[in-house]
């Protein structure tokens, strides 16, 4: 048999295929589904390329919501680490267009030193790695009722790992004064969005970040360089960062009075909130998925903001009884862990949740506890309520906010 | 040795410690420019409640009226009130739990916003929305002025300058708390 001739149509398609794809963003499975059912063993496959893609069967995006947020499809992530371009997003004023050459980090105010560093200033101290969370405080938004995939549920929290230089290198390089107690951290967005932050936390983990997933941070999520402060609520880890102020006082500005607090049932209006606190979501099974009976992992990610993991308990019988979930380690300290429990479903009706324990002891509330100290208006922020997943006779699934 | 085994953990810690670095590091990098002046001047746009970084300048209820009513009626309301984005004004008394209970109970300017000055700082970072840095000195002062009369805080006749906006008392600043752990 003439094997040219079986080679040329087959590969011409693909990569027409393949460029209408990339010009449209659309997974186009059917033609290529009827190229490949031509025995792949029997032809050249695609050549080597300088930008690697997804399978053209694999449709995976973020879901934007508000006009201002877009959220990681959680339910169709495996592992820890969230893919750097399905990194939740949320903006006060859209994504600003920085050059990164260009772009200057301004420390200044309580020091011996006024410096401004320049990226490449900051890629010249020690690089310090390490992932972990970021989540947006306002991370409950279960708005499709029963229907709300885990995206809605708690869609702002993603993965990564973060490369940068300790803030506290800096600050050691400008020379606090003693006077100091606080340091504003300012972004360069439309919204010159800034939060005050205490000079404990700016010392502690505090990164000034340039990498995300071993590249140069993504427009979306602050390139050139964003605050990063492990376990902290999302809005203090300010992106297009371009000024740090070391102050002897919190400036009180909008993000930290009139936003990111919480009015409480005890008259009091509750504010740095800084925290994270522990939470989880089962991921598999959920909704919009629907499963047949038997033997399957149920799987789900906890993270705390105050450290480690220490466990996750799961309930496949509606709260009544639970068990302890296996750990995916290592588990790292502020990260997204994975927890696993073997299950058989025997076609019942039932419903599954989980429920994560940190380091410190602190377990996840039900809404109930949460509802002790802050009311249905307290929210947006903070709200990490135990859920779960009604699992319906017909393998159906719907969320229920229980716990 | 026992001794010894006390100093082992203080002296990791004093190693791993914020104010000692490793021993391969230099005590100054010498890395980064020293600020100038003016390009300080064009980025520190931050106000503290104590009133420090207020600008020079003025502006009086009435004149705030008319910017507020040509640049931020659209989008924040006749009056402050019932705007897309939320009331700025005509809120009901300080009521923190009333909040808690209900998100309709509207969070206003006047039952929430602690210090004026944070207002002044807002609108000069962010706003108008779709063009935001447009405003002076002089017209923040009257526009944040005017939002503090809409609120009942200030009289039709004032004049907010940097020494009288810090002055405004606000009602809702003393039911401001720092977190402690609640569930």
């Amino acid at each position: 048999m003439d094997k040219s001739f079986q080679n040329k149509p087959t590969l011409n398609r693909r990569q027409l295929l393949r460029s209408a794809m990339s010009s449209t963003g659309i997974a186009l499975a059917t033609p290529l589904a009827q190229a490949s059912s031509l025995d792949p063993t029997k032809q050249q496959g695609e050549s080597a390329s300088s930008l690697g893609a997804r399978s053209p069967e694999i449709e995976i995006n973020r879901k934007p919501a508000f006009g201002v947020v877009s959220l990681t499809p959680l339910e169709q992530l495996h592992g820890t680490i969230t893919p750097a371009d399905l990194h939740f997003e949320r903006h006060h004023a859209g994504i600003p267009a920085l050059n990164g050459e260009h772009h200057e980090l301004v420390l200044h105010g309580l020091v011996e030193r006024q410096l401004s560093f320049s990226v490449a200033d900051l890629q010249r101290f020690p690089a310090v790695t390490r992932s972990c969370f970021i989540e947006c405080s306002g991370n409950y938004f279960p708005q499709a009722g029963d229907r709300s995939p885990p995206h809605m549920i708690c869609g702002m929290t993603s993965q990564s790992e973060w490369t940068g230089v300790s803030l506290a290198t800096l600050l050691r390089e400008a020379g606090v004064k003693p006077s100091a107690s606080w340091l504003l951290a300012e972004g360069s967005d439309a919204a010159i969005m800034a939060r005050s932050i205490p000079l404990a936390k700016a010392l502690d983990d505090a990164l000034i970040v340039y990498a995300q997933n071993g590249e140069p941070l993504r427009p979306a999520q602050g390139y050139p360089i964003r605050l990063l402060l492990p376990g902290w609520e999302g809005n203090t880890n300010v992106k297009w960062l371009r000024r740090l102020e070391v102050l002897d006082a919190p400036t009180m500005n909008r993000q930290e009075t009139s936003k990111y607090t919480e009015p409480m049932l005890d008259g009091t209006i509750r504010q740095f909130s800084f925290e994270i606190e522990a939470r989880s979501i089962i991921t598999s099974p959920a909704y919009p998925y629907t499963i047949a009976p038997g033997w399957r992992e149920i799987r789900g990610i906890a993270w705390s903001g105050r450290g480690k993991i220490k466990g996750v308990e799961v309930s496949t019988d509606g709260g009544k009884s639970w068990q302890n979930a296996s750990l995916q380690g290592p588990i790292l300290s502020k990260s997204h862990t994975r927890f696993g429990l073997p299950w058989h479903w025997d076609g019942q009706p039932t419903t599954l949740l989980s429920r994560a324990i940190d380091e410190t002891g602190y377990t996840q509330p039900t809404l109930a506890e949460i509802y002790k100290t802050r009311g249905p208006g307290s929210g947006p922020y903070h709200f990490n309520p135990i859920t779960g997943w009604d699992i319906h006779k017909d393998g159906e699934i719907r969320f229920s906010p229980t716990g | 040795m026992k001794a010894f085994s006390l100093l082992v953990p203080a002296l990791v810690t004093l190693i791993l410690g914020v104010s000692v670095f490793a021993a391969d590091e230099p005590a100054r990098w010498l890395i980064g420019q020293p600020v100038g002046a003016q390009q300080l001047q064009k980025i520190d746009i931050d106000v503290l409640p104590d009133g420090r970084g207020l600008p020079e300048g003025q502006g009086a209820v009435t004149e705030g009226r008319v910017i507020y009513d040509t640049q931020c009626a659209a989008c924040h309301g006749a009056d402050g009130i019932g705007g897309s984005y939320g009331s700025l004004a005509g809120g009901g008394p300080v009521d923190p739990a009333a909040m808690a209970e209900d998100r309709s109970y509207q969070r206003t300017i006047g039952n929430y916003w602690p210090y004026a000055t944070s207002l002044f700082d807002y609108i000069r970072r962010a706003m108008p929305y779709n063009k935001p840095g447009s405003l002076s000195s002089d017209e923040l002062y009257a526009v944040t002025g005017y939002l503090l009369f809409l609120n009942g805080l200030i009289s039709a006749d004032s004049i907010m300058s940097a020494s009288t906006l810090p002055d405004v008392a606000m009602p809702a600043r003393d039911y401001f708390t720092t977190a402690g752990s609640t569930p």
